[in-house]
């Protein structure tokens, strides 16, 4: 069944792809035979080799298919994320903290990142703690990566999402476990290589189809100036940036993006466990100045084409876009979920069209054909009719129709759900984008640049979560140096099914996006003041380190437990923020709080402890 | 500018534009520098590396 739905071609070329990725593991494998020999053989990676598979982890479906439909329902305000992910995870990640991680990790004999703060700060307790929070938070990231690819797949062959997760799953884990960890930077470079063209592909294609740059984003601006469903929390179109202000609710939306999607990932790359040891592969740190050329524009083609793509996606489903098949049925009236958090559902009355373009008789696209309004128990009328446009019918004369969805992306990113409900979701939106605009043969490139971004980011999660239990809890707790590979394997297993079991319970609510925030703002609360004053501040002290680290940690805890709603709902300790009468606060991001007090108190209590001895310090910054 | 009436979205539309030329510019500029450090590192780390062994 799956391969009548997927279809020869696609099969052949991903097995070609698959055969490819795993020859550069087992050829990066046979010269690695050790820990220790990975990190020789590690420093002499070449820059290229090197930036793309920094590049090739960083990026994942998580960008492309989450943020891309973030885009799609906020707009271009996203952009300031691909800002600081090339100025912040690249420049300042290259230029000031790549060669100071590289010294360290070498004088020390660091491998890991909790060994790099653990040895840094003469601290066990570091150690453990470190490996422990990666350990337990990597596959909540990792689920946002599965989910990404899914959705893909789901949408491009018309499989259902739990038959998508199944298959994703089982290639992933026989990819980890195969041997994509040791020789994983050069099949890195491969990926990396796939994903560049693929986006690159897909933003010219996307411009020459919307008229060229100027005619497309004039397009978008005029289109955003209807009314929108996000209007109330302060959407002004999708080539602006939301309304900016503090105290009402219509100012929600700016923090969501600032907070939440620019900050939150924008600044948690900077201390992120999987990318951080990258920096002990080089060389020198010529390899690291070198290895920013490449970085800087392959993560300009990765988010930036995905976050403009996103966005265009709106003009493409309103103006464009042409369904030619035979309705099949309608409904009439039905609730269409737009927000589910754990008991809370609020559903938009719709009335759906169900299309087959087949012939085989089965809907295979269904689309809003209109809103309905609905007047709430305070007698206010919220006109879903007008929010939501009417999709245009023309009737043929073979019987077939000629269907204009007019539908923005959030609205044309319908599907069903595994409760056989409907729902609006934002992970759909590029992968329908995708399905309908481009040509065929670009669906199957696509596939292959999701596959790559994937598993280029998968294996190096698996990877530290591994190593966190292996060697930084395990080795630590029990003493048994050198003796972790049993466990680092158990380890990776166990996150690999924690990371399904969420994919499969989490879908809908941009929780691709908010799954990956979450995992960066926490390394950036609980790591990033350990991290840099480790790198650069002799007078940062083991005590101060510990206070910082648990103090980041327990703030974004707390936060995400009761006051950020939509994560707080999820959870369930609460039924909804303890600040909600307070408007704006339910949705900052824990980041905002957390790392400011967590850098702050790593100061003061630095000062007011004994500094490090002298001999440690000559050591750590020889 | 290019269609875009936001000033704070032409602004970080020419801002990453900007500061991927500025990684290009850096990795230019800095393409062979420290070559000699590099190798004096090597040569240095490799015997620090025997010692240990």
């Amino acid at each position: 069944m799956l391969a009548q739905a997927v279809g020869v071609a696609e099969i052949l070329v991903v097995l070609l792809y698959l055969f490819l990725v795993v020859f550069l593991g087992w050829l990066g494998w046979r010269r690695t035979k050790s820990a220790a020999d990975y990190l020789i053989a590690g420093r002499e990676i070449h820059p290229f080799v090197m930036a793309m598979s920094y590049g090739a982890t960083f990026i994942s479906t998580s960008a492309i298919v989450g943020f891309g439909g973030v885009a799609g329902m906020f707009g271009m305000s996203l952009l300031w994320l691909t800002f600081l992910n090339i100025f912040v995870g690249i420049f300042i990640a290259f230029v000031f903290l790549g060669g100071p991680t590289r010294r360290m990790g070498h004088t020390l004999q660091a491998h890991t990142f909790p060994e790099l703060l653990g040895r840094r700060y003469q601290s066990k307790f570091l150690q453990v703690f470190a490996g422990l929070l990666i350990f337990l938070f990597i596959p909540l990231y990792a689920a946002a990566v599965l989910i990404g690819g899914c959705e893909f797949i789901a949408t491009k062959f018309g499989i259902d999402y739990n038959v998508a997760l199944l298959v994703f799953s089982v290639i992933i884990a026989a990819y980890v476990v195969m041997g994509g960890l040791k020789g994983v930077m050069y099949s890195d470079a491969l990926q990396g290589s796939i994903m560049f063209v693929g986006m690159l592909i897909l933003l010219l294609w996307t411009y020459g189809k919307l008229g060229g740059v100027s005619e497309a984003h004039a397009g978008l601006t005029e289109m955003g100036k209807m009314p929108s469903l996000f209007g109330s929390i302060g959407f002004k179109g999708w080539t602006a940036m939301p309304e900016f202000g503090w105290g009402d609710a219509k100012y929600d939306l700016w923090w969501i993006v600032v907070s939440t999607i620019t900050l939150g990932v924008g600044i948690g790359v900077l201390a992120q466990p999987q990318l951080g040891v990258r920096f002990m592969t080089v060389k020198s740190k010529r390899e690291l100045n070198r290895a920013v050329l490449v970085g800087g524009i392959f993560i300009l083609v990765m988010t930036g084409v995905a976050f403009t793509v996103g966005s265009l996606s709106n003009l493409y489903f309103y103006e464009h876009e042409v369904i030619t098949g035979k309705v099949v049925g309608t409904t009439d009236k039905v609730g269409v979920i737009a927000k589910k958090e754990r008991g809370l559902v609020k559903k938009v009355p719709c009335a759906l069209l169900h299309i087959d373009t087949t012939g085989d008789g089965e809907a295979d696209i269904n689309i809003v054909k209109a809103g309905h309004d609905v007047t709430t128990p305070d007698g206010k009328t919220i006109p879903f009719s007008k929010l939501m446009p009417a999709a245009e019918v023309k009737e043929l004369a073979d019987g077939t129709a000629e269907i204009r969805p007019r539908a923005n992306a959030y609205l044309r990113a319908l599907v069903k759900t595994g409760d056989g409900e409907w729902m609006f979701n934002t992970g759909s939106i590029i992968p329908t984008f995708v399905t309908r605009a481009m040509p065929g043969w670009f669906g199957l490139l696509f596939l292959v640049t999701l596959l790559s971004a994937a598993m280029s980011t998968l294996s190096s999660q698996f990877h530290a979560v591994g190593t966190s239990i292996g060697r930084d809890v395990y080795e630590q707790v029990t003493g048994k140096h050198g003796k972790s590979i049993g466990v680092t394997r158990v380890g990776i297993i166990v996150g690999i099914v924690i990371a399904v079991l969420i994919s499969n319970y989490a879908r809908g609510g941009y929780i691709i996006a908010r799954a990956t925030a979450i995992f960066f703002g926490l390394c950036a609360s609980a790591f990033l003041p350990a991290f840099i004053g480790g790198l650069f501040w002799k007078r940062m002290t083991r005590p101060a380190a510990i206070a910082s680290m648990v103090t980041g940690f327990g703030i974004t805890a707390f936060w995400l437990l009761f006051v950020k709603a939509k994560e707080a709902v999820a959870i369930g300790l609460v039924k909804g923020s303890i600040l909600a009468e307070h408007p704006n606060w339910p949705v900052v991001d824990p980041i905002v709080v957390a790392l400011p007090i967590s850098a702050l108190v790593a100061i003061a209590v630095a000062l007011a402890t004994k500094p490090p001895a002298q001999d440690h310090l000559d050591r750590c910054f020889k | 500018m290019f269609g875009i009436e936001d000033k704070y979205v032409s602004m970080v539309y020419l801002l990453c534009v900007a500061s991927s030329l500025l990684c290009v510019v850096y990795g230019l500029i800095n393409w062979n520098r420290g070559e000699e450090a590099a190798r004096e590192e090597d040569i240095r780390w490799a015997k620090e590396e025997k010692e240990v062994e």
